[in-house]
């Protein structure tokens, strides 16, 4: 009996040790598998992620009765992008954007978002869409929260998820104290916040968005751009019209200009100024005749335009203009660096869009 | 995706759409609750009481017993009418309800589906509130009369999904002023709600024949005051034909105006 115990004991921990090792081992093996796997699932994750853009448009065109509104469109925008589209009213910004999410059926070429084409996985495609539209359509008869949760159940997300994520959204929109307030009780900016949020609700990979501060006073904006600004930063793609230059040029890191239905420019909207237009504008308002003509005398003006009583010479040193303007009793005059205002201007026409 | 799948995900979605319009509606159930039920109440109390003194038996039946069976078909049709035409022109136009959900995997066959299933539910809830008051005041005859509710939902169907319909061609609110002047009124008047169809010229006996206030009352009037039913499935045929066709013209129609 004695010495059956050590002698058990022994064997015991002879094969405990074996299976420690054993264990060891299959996890060892499984540890490697896993990160053999795991590495390979990541190169197939980031070898699809640079093959494939977000958005692909091969000779996109849509005519409304005889009038074409986009023409042979080619565009592709590739993941982690912020892209903003700028035009003139009727340039194909709208239209373009309601194709990309299946509102209006493609005419010719095709259309490719996350990878599905359009329009024959529009649902699919929508699922992994937020949009923020022109128009504010936020249901009026409910609360804040509750647009966002009745927003959510027609994704199909479950309750529980739905309740978690309203938490977080409504914090990401600082709307928290306006969960229970009533839409009309909400200024221009809270709307839009609150369309922002809606649109975030089934974690979208790409955000578009329609003209998303239109019509908000400064603060309001700001605090729309830094939402936006903080979603770039967590890696969603986002295409945004816009008619401010200034949003365009501080968000965007890829700028689209439109008119026609057609691309005109397409570039960081840095490089857009440097590439586009001269670097300098000379704006003269309601001077005389004679005084224009000693001003167009200067040879490094590269062209001039006008606009109502508003003369603009673009150059990139006007020093002999400046000069004349100086001697000359006119003070009514602007020297500044070109902007992309200008470069939009130059593109798509000084006439009026209505 | 399998047929199973793919039919459950429509309902799935057409049942998100339901629910977000009985979420408004329980929130003005008040309002909305007395217009769809105060009025034929008063309708059958006035007319039930006033009229029947002159009226006497029709059919065998109390004048109140033999109208209480139109009221309750015609406030199906009206309420669905109600919520095809104004309430769903609004979510369609005005408050652009529709695009939004259209900017989430719903498509637009599945927002016509949950408006119509929403708009019979009216239907539902103001025929069930008459019928109650109907066994309050002894004009029910038995317990057949339960099967007035899915008449009354089938008949919420049919006319919703011919509201919608008519909505899809909408450029204003005034414009179903000719759809309840120039077909709901005249149905109503002549499908039999007031006094029996026999008493109408031979041909307009005909023309109502055809259209489906008609065969809603000829279900109903029968399993309100213990009649014999006939033609079950004919009738039910005509209000599954209108509704089924009107539904899937109104989607072809509403996407045509939605996705342009």
């Amino acid at each position: 009996m004695g010495l059956k115990v050590p002698y058990g004991f022994g064997l015991e921990c002879l094969s405990g040790i074996l299976a420690c090792l054993q264990i060891a081992r299959t996890f060892l093996l499984g540890a490697v598998i896993m990160s053999v796997v795991n590495i390979k699932y990541y190169l197939r994750m980031s070898v699809k992620k640079s093959q494939e853009p977000i958005v692909k448009a091969v000779r996109l065109s849509k005519n409304y009765s005889g009038k074409t509104v986009v023409n042979q469109l080619n565009l592709t925008i590739d993941a982690g992008c912020f892209c903003g589209i700028l035009g003139p009213n009727g340039a194909g910004k709208t239209t373009t954007l309601r194709m990309f999410i299946g509102h209006c059926p493609i005419d010719e070429g095709s259309l490719s978002i996350l990878g599905l084409t359009m329009p024959k996985d529009a649902s699919l495609i929508r699922e992994s869409v937020g949009v923020v539209p022109q128009m504010d359509n936020l249901d009026p008869d409910f609360t804040v929260e509750e647009n966002l949760y009745v927003y959510g159940r027609f994704f199909g997300i479950a309750n529980h998820v739905l309740k978690q994520r309203i938490v977080e959204l409504l914090d990401f929109a600082s709307l928290q104290d306006k969960a229970d307030s009533k839409i009309s009780e909400l200024s221009g900016g809270m709307r839009r916040r609150l369309t922002l949020a809606r649109a975030l609700i089934n974690k979208p990979k790409l955000l578009i968005l329609d003209e998303p501060t239109t019509g908000l006073d400064p603060q309001a904006r700001q605090s729309i751009w830094q939402k936006l600004r903080e979603l770039k930063k967590q890696g969603l793609t986002l295409i945004l019209t816009t008619h401010y230059m200034e949003e365009a040029e501080r968000l965007c890191d890829r700028v689209i200009v439109m008119d026609h239905g057609e691309v005109k420019a397409d570039s960081p909207p840095k490089q857009l100024i440097q590439t586009e237009i001269e670097s300098h504008v000379l704006e003269v308002h309601a001077a005389g005749e004679g005084l224009i003509e000693k001003i167009k005398q200067d040879s490094a003006i590269a062209r001039f335009e006008k606009s109502g009583d508003i003369y603009f010479f673009y150059g990139h040193k006007l020093l002999h203009a400046l000069g004349v303007l100086e001697q000359s009793e006119h003070d009514d005059y602007l020297f500044r660096p070109a902007n992309l205002e200008d470069v939009f201007i130059k593109l798509t026409g000084r006439d009026l869009r209505e | 995706m399998s047929k199973l799948s793919i039919v459950r995900l429509f309902l799935t979605r057409s049942s998100s759409i339901w629910s977000r319009n009985i979420r408004v509606w329980s929130k003005l159930a008040g309002p909305s609750l007395m217009g769809n039920f105060g009025e034929p109440l008063l309708y059958l109390l006035v007319l039930g009481y006033g009229l029947g003194q002159f009226v006497g038996e029709v059919k065998g039946l109390s004048y109140m017993a033999f109208l209480a069976s139109g009221v309750i078909c015609t406030s199906a049709v009206n309420s669905a009418s109600f919520e095809g035409m104004y309430s769903a022109y609004t979510r369609m136009d005005v408050q652009q309800t529709w695009l939004g959900m259209l900017s989430t995997p719903v498509g637009v066959a599945e927002v016509v589906f949950g408006e119509v299933l929403w708009a019979a539910t009216k239907s539902l809830i103001s025929v069930s509130a008459i019928l109650i008051v109907s066994i309050g005041l002894g004009l029910v005859g038995d317990a057949w009369a339960v099967f007035i509710l899915p008449v009354a939902f089938l008949t919420g169907l049919c006319f919703s999904s011919l509201a919608l319909l008519v909505t899809s061609y909408a450029r204003s609110y005034d414009f179903f002023l000719y759809y309840t002047t120039l077909f709901i009124t005249p149905m109503v008047l002549l499908s039999g709600v007031f006094f029996p169809i026999a008493s109408l010229p031979e041909f307009v006996q005909y023309l109502v024949k055809v259209l489906p206030l008609y065969h809603a009352i000829s279900l109903v009037r029968p399993l309100m005051t213990g009649g014999e039913l006939s033609f079950v499935f004919l009738h039910i045929a005509v209000l599954l034909v209108f509704g089924v066709s009107a539904a899937m013209l109104a989607t072809y129609r509403i996407k045509k105006r939605l996705i342009k």
